[in-house]
């Protein structure tokens, strides 16, 4: 399993910046301008990406965007969630079955799976932020008995904009994980938890000395998600955010990605926090 | 329904965190104001405007925070959980509620009386700077959270 | 490729420049050189040692470029103009691929190379560092962009040492020239002194060896090298600028909420003139074509700069809005994370991003004035 590609591309055969063409095998809004789509792509196999690695989806004469991988990596399915923000993403939300895309990919370091072996883990997901995530619970389940306990958080704004519905209340099903989810403001007849989703953490099962958290969602609740994370006793060291940029190649050539002296699209987009706690606190970085 | 005696009141709430290192005749004071409640699913607690004269230590259950608007139904801003302390604004003048509290499943509380309290704490000081100390930090908390629900994190900015 | 030959220096004639131009056609190469338009010295095509710059210099200072006559006629007089050759290694456009919609199936071609290789004919010192620098960026990592490769490899340089340091040149503090010690096939330097107008030639690579040894020359003599000597001394003795070099990276990094931002904020326009100008500024966007009935689309990549609104925009806003955060991002890229990240320093010290500054930034003075003031 090789996680980052190795692709030294020369001349254009295998050209780094060059899509290959995908298509829509199936279709389904997940949340509010949210679908995901599960693709049909020839070199594709399973197990040829870690969780929290990302694709570059082209909507072809519109432009390209990236997205995390959100499908089960013990699986041949390659599926990505994207949300509709903007004239690509709109683009890609509007694609159903049949329809062609370009990828390019898969790129970046993903989350740290090793690292979680024999621990505890603890997952503070925020709205879309669930979707670069999801890979890494479909591993955490398929390898189960690796791992100690597992608590999934997580946060949104409210009750209609939860993602993954079904695949929350199916994990919330089982024995062995622990999964809660919040709302910043709901209207009845939701029964859930409201509050921001960093409320969840003080009352999760896991040891602090012996856990890795991993987090993903808006830039500020992460910032906030870290904070509960470090009060509840875990190291800075055990803490692995997934950053966000502006990409346009993904290799680390166009410069857009740049976060201080770091690449996102190449040293991350997952980072562990000591790596990345003075970077977060200066403005405008 | 009050199936706890005075002496199982005065423990439980000598166990509980919120009070942990409290000295046990402030702890009394605590426990001859408190009783025991139960609210099923879909009671109020308390409304928008009631003077605040209680507060709640939940034993069991949820309850909903919440705010009426005109043009829709009631909106949730927050809940309380098992564990949890519900009801700040008995410390504060003038000492109204600010929203309503709704049982979201069956809910039982420790209710103390604050009203009686209050008068405790001003004929002791250092029973009334206890008081702030454990309620101060619950405030702050609450006041860190609502920013971050302000700020509608998740929202797409237009 | 680089390796440093033992052949004797030789001298070239003026004539036998003519020869070395031709030699090089002859061998297919486009030949690429510095030649005069609009003003300036741009590097263009050029058959003849008549297109190259004879008996013109340049006046250079922050935001000021002229062009001067000068009382002989080297070929050579001047420093850098606004280009820099990353015009030809890393284009400024280019189409990365172009597909076509055929009934439920797009097909993606990606394009092809360059037609013929280049030839730089005239390239400084700081030009050396700056392309080894770009060579490092954009080769030198896990991934290769291919563009650049097809364009960097086939590519014949000629360098030439300055005999004139610019206004804002401060190649010596950045330990990039005033001489081309590696990276060149030929390197000249240009000699008037006795009024023999001649050109000491050193060879850097065997294939550079070998195209010299196509033209007419004669050996260098010990008057010869040490008259080239004299000439590149001059020119390091009278730099335009000095960076104060001594731990600027730390310095910068530790200093992100410096008054002096806030400072040169008020005076940058975000014009990004420097990013175009600035030899190693690589930074591109990709952008979709498409034709109106959406079967044809394209991807072309184009020059971008970190300066404008847009360059850091993820849904919704962009994370540097302010003058202040996009001016500090780009010098402490230059001179400092650009070290963590390629393991030197951005800048060569052309100064071309002083001379083209409309309002005159001066990139060394304002490392010198957060030197200066820099809270205990």
């Amino acid at each position: 399993m090789a996680p980052k590609s190795e692709d030294r591309s020369t001349g254009t055969a295998g050209d780094i910046m060059v899509p290959r063409v995908a298509r829509v095998r199936h279709s389904r809004l997940d949340g509010p301008d949210t679908w995901t789509l599960d693709l049909d792509d020839e070199t594709f196999s399973a197990g040829s990406y870690v969780p929290g690695q990302f694709n570059m989806m082209t909507a072809f004469g519109v432009g390209e965007v990236p997205i995390s991988m959100s499908g089960d990596p013990g699986k041949p399915d390659l599926v990505h969630t994207v949300r509709a923000v903007g004239a690509v993403s709109g683009a890609l939300t509007q694609l159903r079955p049949g329809d062609v895309l370009g990828l390019r990919g898969p790129f970046g370091v993903g989350w740290p799976v090793a690292e979680m072996n024999g621990r505890d883990v603890v997952i503070v997901a925020g709205g879309v932020g669930l979707a670069p995530l999801r890979s890494l619970i479909y591993h955490l389940i398929n390898e189960r008995e690796r791992y100690g306990d597992i608590a999934i958080l997580y946060g949104t704004r409210s009750p209609n904009d939860i993602l993954y519905l079904r695949e929350l209340e199916s994990w919330r099903g089982r024995l062995d994980l622990e999964v809660e989810v919040t709302v910043d403001h709901a209207t009845a007849p939701w029964h859930g938890h409201v509050g921001v989703v960093t409320t969840l953490v003080p009352h999760a099962t896991f040891d602090p000395l012996n856990t890795i958290a991993l987090i993903c969602g808006p830039e500020i609740m992460m910032r906030f998600a870290v904070a509960a994370l470090q009060e509840a006793g875990v190291a800075d060291e055990a803490i692995y955010l997934s950053m966000e940029r502006s990409m346009k190649c993904a290799v680390g050539f166009c410069g857009h990605c740049q976060f201080g002296p770091v690449f996102v699209c190449r040293d991350g987009p997952v980072f562990r926090y000591d790596r990345v706690r003075d970077l977060l606190a200066a403005k405008e970085l | 329904m009050t199936d706890t005696t005075t002496e199982d009141l005065a423990r439980i709430l000598k166990e509980h965190p919120f009070f942990k290192g409290m000295p046990e005749a402030f702890c009394d004071f605590i426990s001859d104001c408190a009783t025991t409640e139960q609210f099923d699913a879909g009671a109020y607690v308390f409304h928008e405007g009631d003077p605040a004269n209680h507060f709640y230590l939940l034993r069991h259950g949820k309850v909903a925070l919440e705010i009426k608007a005109p043009e829709r139904s009631s909106i949730v801003f927050q809940t309380v959980r098992a564990g949890e302390i519900l009801g700040v604004s008995w410390l504060v003048p003038p000492y109204r509620l600010t929203c309503d509290a709704k049982a979201v499943e069956l809910t039982r509380t420790i209710t103390v009386n604050a009203a009686c309290l209050r008068e405790k704490c001003d004929e002791n000081h250092d029973f009334g700077y206890a008081m702030m100390q454990r309620f101060m930090p619950i405030m702050v908390q609450r006041l860190k959270a609502t920013r971050l629900q302000l700020l509608d994190v998740y929202g797409t900015k237009v | 490729m680089v390796v440093m030959s033992s052949v004797p220096q030789a001298i070239l004639s003026r004539d036998a420049l003519q020869a070395l131009l031709d030699t090089l056609k002859g061998r297919g190469y486009r030949v690429l050189g510095p030649t005069v338009r609009d003003q300036a010295i741009v590097y263009d095509d050029i058959d003849a040692v008549g297109d190259l710059p004879e008996g013109w210099t340049d006046s250079q200072d922050g935001g000021h470029y002229r062009l001067e006559k000068r009382d002989d006629n080297a070929l050579f007089g001047y420093a850098v103009g606004p280009q820099s050759w990353k015009k030809f290694l890393h284009r400024p456009a280019i189409r990365l691929w172009h597909a076509k919609r055929e009934g439920e199936d797009v097909s993606v071609t990606a394009e092809s190379g360059p037609e013929m290789p280049y030839a730089f004919f005239g390239v400084r010192s700081c030009e050396l560092h700056a392309i080894a620098i770009q060579d490092r960026v954009l080769l030198g990592g896990s991934y290769v962009d291919s563009h650049y490769q097809a364009r960097r490899e086939g590519a014949f340089i000629v360098a030439v040492n300055c005999s004139v340091a610019g206004g804002t040149c401060f190649c010596v503090s950045m330990h990039t020239g005033p001489k081309a010690e590696a990276g060149f096939d030929l390197a000249l330097t240009e000699l008037m002194d006795g009024g023999e107008h001649r050109f000491l030639v050193e060879t850097g690579t065997d294939l550079g060896a070998e195209v010299l040894s196509a033209l007419p020359h004669r050996p260098a003599t010990q008057e010869d090298i040490e008259a080239a000597q004299a000439v590149i001394a001059n020119t390091a003795a009278n730099m335009g600028r000095t960076m104060p070099a001594d731990e600027v990276p730390a310095l910068l990094m530790r200093n992100l909420k410096h008054p002096r931002w806030d400072d040169v904020a008020q005076r940058c326009l975000t014009c990004a003139n420097c990013t175009m100008v600035c030899p190693t500024c690589f930074c591109t966007t990709v952008d979709q074509t498409s034709d109106l009935t959406g079967t044809e689309s394209a991807a072309w990549r184009r020059w971008d700069s970190c300066f404008t609104i847009d360059f850091t925009y993820i849904h919704g806003g962009s994370v540097r809005t302010s003058t202040q955060s996009r001016y500090r991002q780009w010098m402490t890229h230059k001179l400092a994370t650009w070290v963590d990240q390629f393991g030197s320093s951005g800048c060569v010290g052309c100064g071309r991003c002083i001379t083209w500054c409309p309002v005159g930034i001066d990139i060394t003075e304002e490392v010198q004035a957060i030197r200066e003031s820099e809270p205990q």
